[in-house]
């Protein structure tokens, strides 16, 4: 006991003194906090700047209220020119794209014909406010020739906004559904980058070990599954530091974050609706953002992240085993190659699953066998846990991960054992299936 | 004298391949003993086996009169011919390591490696990195680290490999004082010339089998051919050869610078032993050198090998 602490101690600090941990450990935080940053001001750089577009209706139908100026359009009235002569202003002055309305016999002719003229391919965004607007007015017209008042039917529209309840009477929301989704995969997906970068620095360190040629003079001190097992620990703790830095760096990043540029957040998500609706849709997209943030408190937050510790713990710990035996039986890192692969492909299966099956029916068959088979469980249950998952299946999943990870480090240790004393030859399967039965 | 160590009967199979087959080694206490043989005889799968690196399967290993248990690990320091040392750490926190993985306290490690690395000159490397190490200056190190826990038997797996001459030396010195100290030395190589400085004792390995073992001594006379190295002068008689020739078989024969002077090799045969010879050549001359011709170890080496490749 006391030598595999001295083992553990010994990797632990090896992986933490490395000066790649702590460039990691202290600037992927920076990064996603600084990279988040950086969106979100270019895209508000980006909407403020207001494009200036130039019209020339010949059909003479929209009116001049029609082109309101909203807060990224500007309209410019080119009617009193040409159209020949309005282009090459258009084209040579300082505007984002040229609308021409042709005249015609009938609407849905006009409706058609519409054409839009721009130096570059014009943003999404604006062609669908110029539609929108166009058709607004064209249904008016189209409304009024059959003798239906327009503006009362406009007055008569109603926006319903279903609000959803689970049975125990809290309020919930169809974009909550959403941010579970988001919550779950990104949760799964960070276990599986976690388990192969954690799970190659266990690998790269066998073989250090074996290049450097020191595990001969270690395992005449201590047996080859303490070393092994010293090594997974060590890393593990590692690997726990890591995490517990970035939680600690992103709350006081994100508490600096939101004090900084909070008042900014609300109508940013605004923004991309027409000005004369969001007066309306404000208020309610305020009442939605607040039941999203009620139904995230209430999202079982400390047991995820507990689940998030523990199913990390769990597959790490099982894909470890695996990845120390692959290091033990190859000379250098390029020799990995070959055994490699039926490490990944679960690991990847995991996460298609996540992406395929859980986001549509998180208690699908698929998504309930899955998350109960060791080797994807980690990921697939993590996917799951923000849907609710009964208590049975979650320890049941434990119970099968912890059960198969005792048997890979025992099936682990023997090839380990093997292969650290093997040098030069590049081991087969065949060979590997010989060592465990030495 | 009683043996430290006795392995017996141990037999070990890598699959089909058969490293040792029903090997018995005795190493008397406090004695420096040669485990020789060429590549692939077994030598390595047998101190791996004393080390409990590897488990036979079949035999058992006695030390100090007791089966080995893993506790015994502390009292046997192991320098094996592929060794190293972590590259990217410190040699003095590395030293410490490795010496509480053989059960040392830190306290104790530390006064000891204290007295090594004074004693050795190289005090200064406390704080540098293996890496910036040269291979010699490793090697001290490793060395260091095998003898510290004072273990009462060392096995050092081709310790010279890797030293320059001065520094092998230093370390032969080292090896000779602990012998003398009371530890007993298994030493494994199959570079003769230092089996003749160091060894009392030897086994020798092929294909498997120890197909010659004893004290060093013994053996030699076992394998002496009975021929003597001979250089006269003041020849007095003319006839002397062919008198020779006919109760000796003689080898080789050259003349000297003068006349009457001449260097043999004499090999005694039948009933004839070695003071008929020396009385014999007495009477007709004066004897400027009259040795036995004891084979090296080299050629008991090469010898015992050709002997069990024709047995086969």
């Amino acid at each position: 006991m006391n030598k595999l602490n001295l083992i553990i101690k010994r990797e632990f600090f090896a992986k933490v003194r490395n000066r790649t941990f702590l460039v990691m450990t202290i600037l992927s935080p920076l990064l996603v906090v600084g990279l988040g940053a950086l969106v979100g001001y270019l895209s508000k750089v980006n909407q403020d700047s207001i494009k200036i577009i130039g019209y020339l209706d010949d059909s003479k139908l929209l009116l001049e209220k029609d082109f309101e100026n909203s807060k990224t359009i500007e309209y410019q009235d080119l009617s009193n020119v040409d159209i020949v002569i309005a282009k090459s202003q258009v084209e040579h002055g300082d505007f984002y794209g040229f609308l021409y309305v042709p005249k015609k016999d009938s609407i849905s002719d006009i409706a058609t014909n519409i054409e839009f003229y721009s130096k570059e391919p014009p943003s999404l965004q604006v062609i669908s406010e110029v539609e929108r607007m166009v058709e607004h007015r064209l249904n008016h017209i189209l409304l009024e020739k059959k003798g239906i008042d327009a503006n009362a039917l406009d007055e008569a529209k109603i926006n319903p906004n279903i609000k959803i309840l689970s049975f125990s009477g809290e309020k919930s929301s169809k974009l909550i559904r959403g941010v579970k989704i988001g919550i779950g995969l990104s949760a799964g997906y960070l276990i599986m980058m976690f388990i192969i970068i954690y799970g190659a620095m266990v690998m790269r360190s066998v073989i250090e070990e074996k290049t450097s040629r020191i595990i001969e003079v270690i395992i005449s001190s201590v047996k080859p599954f303490q070393l092994m097992m010293g090594k997974i620990v060590g890393t593990a703790l590692a690997g726990l530091l890591q995490f517990s830095i970035w939680g600690v760096i992103l709350l006081i990043l994100s508490i600096i974050a939101t004090t900084m540029f909070g008042a900014d957040v609300a109508p940013m998500g605004a923004g991309n609706l027409p000005i004369n609706q969001v007066d309306v849709l404000d208020t309610v997209v305020k009442s939605e953002m607040q039941i999203i943030i009620e139904e995230l408190l209430r999202l079982p937050i400390l047991p995820i992240f507990l689940a998030f510790t523990v199913y990390f713990l769990g597959g790490y710990l099982l894909y470890s085993a695996l990845y120390a035996a692959i290091g033990a039986a190859v000379d250098n890192e390029t020799d990995t190659q070959q055994f490699m692969l039926p490490v990944i492909i679960p690991l990847i299966l995991g996460v298609y699953i996540g992406f395929a099956s859980v986001v549509n029916e998180p208690h699908g068959s698929i998504a309930t066998i899955f998350s109960m088979i060791p080797f994807t469980s980690p990921i697939v249950m993590m996917m799951r846990l923000p849907f609710g998952v009964p208590w049975w299946q979650i320890a049941l999943s434990l119970v099968l991960l912890l059960a198969t990870f005792v048997w890979m480090v025992w099936l682990a240790a023997k090839i380990y054992r093997i292969g650290i004393l093997m040098y030069g030859k590049k081991p087969t399967y065949r060979d590997i299936y010989k060592w465990l039965k030495y | 004298m009683s043996n430290l160590l006795v392995a017996e009967n141990i037999v070990k199979n890598y699959g089909d391949y058969t490293a040792l087959n029903n090997v018995t080694i005795e190493v008397p206490e406090a004695s420096i003993f040669g485990l020789l043989g060429p590549n692939g005889a077994g030598k390595t799968s047998l101190i791996r086996i004393i080390n409990q690196i590897i488990m036979p399967d079949s035999g058992s290993v006695i030390l100090d009169g007791k089966p080995l248990v893993p506790d015994d690990i502390k009292h046997i320091g192991y320098m094996p011919e592929e060794r190293g040392l972590y590259k990217g750490m410190k040699v003095g926190e590395q030293a410490l390591y490795l010496a509480q993985l053989k059960g040392m306290t830190r306290y104790d490690a530390k006064k000891k490696l204290s007295f090594w690395f004074d004693k050795l000159e190289i005090r200064d490397w406390w704080g540098k990195k293996v890496q910036e190490l040269s291979k010699g200056m490793a090697q001290k190190v490793q060395f260091i680290v095998t003898v510290l826990h004072q273990p009462k038997l060392l096995i050092f797996d081709e310790p010279f490999s890797g030293f320059d001459p001065i520094n092998a030396n230093l370390i032969k010195d080292e090896i000779l004082k602990l012998r003398d100290d009371g530890a007993t030395v298994i030493f494994s190589t199959h570079r003769m010339e230092s089996v003749e400085e160091l060894c009392e004792y030897i086994a020798l390995f092929d294909k498997s089998y120890n197909i010659l073992d004893g004290k060093l001594s013994d053996i030699k006379r076992e394998f002496k051919t009975n021929t003597f190295e001979i250089e006269m002068y003041d020849i007095k008689n003319k006839f002397l050869l062919n008198e020779l020739s006919e109760n000796f078989d003689i080898l080789s024969s050259s003349a000297g610078p003068r006349d009457n002077e001449a260097s043999l090799q004499v090999k005694i045969k039948g009933a004839k032993d070695s003071n008929d010879l020396i009385q014999y050549l007495a009477m007709h001359g004066s004897i400027a050198k009259y040795s036995e011709m004891i084979p090296d170890a080299n050629e008991i080496f090469i010898k015992a090998i050709e002997k069990n490749a024709v047995n086969e």
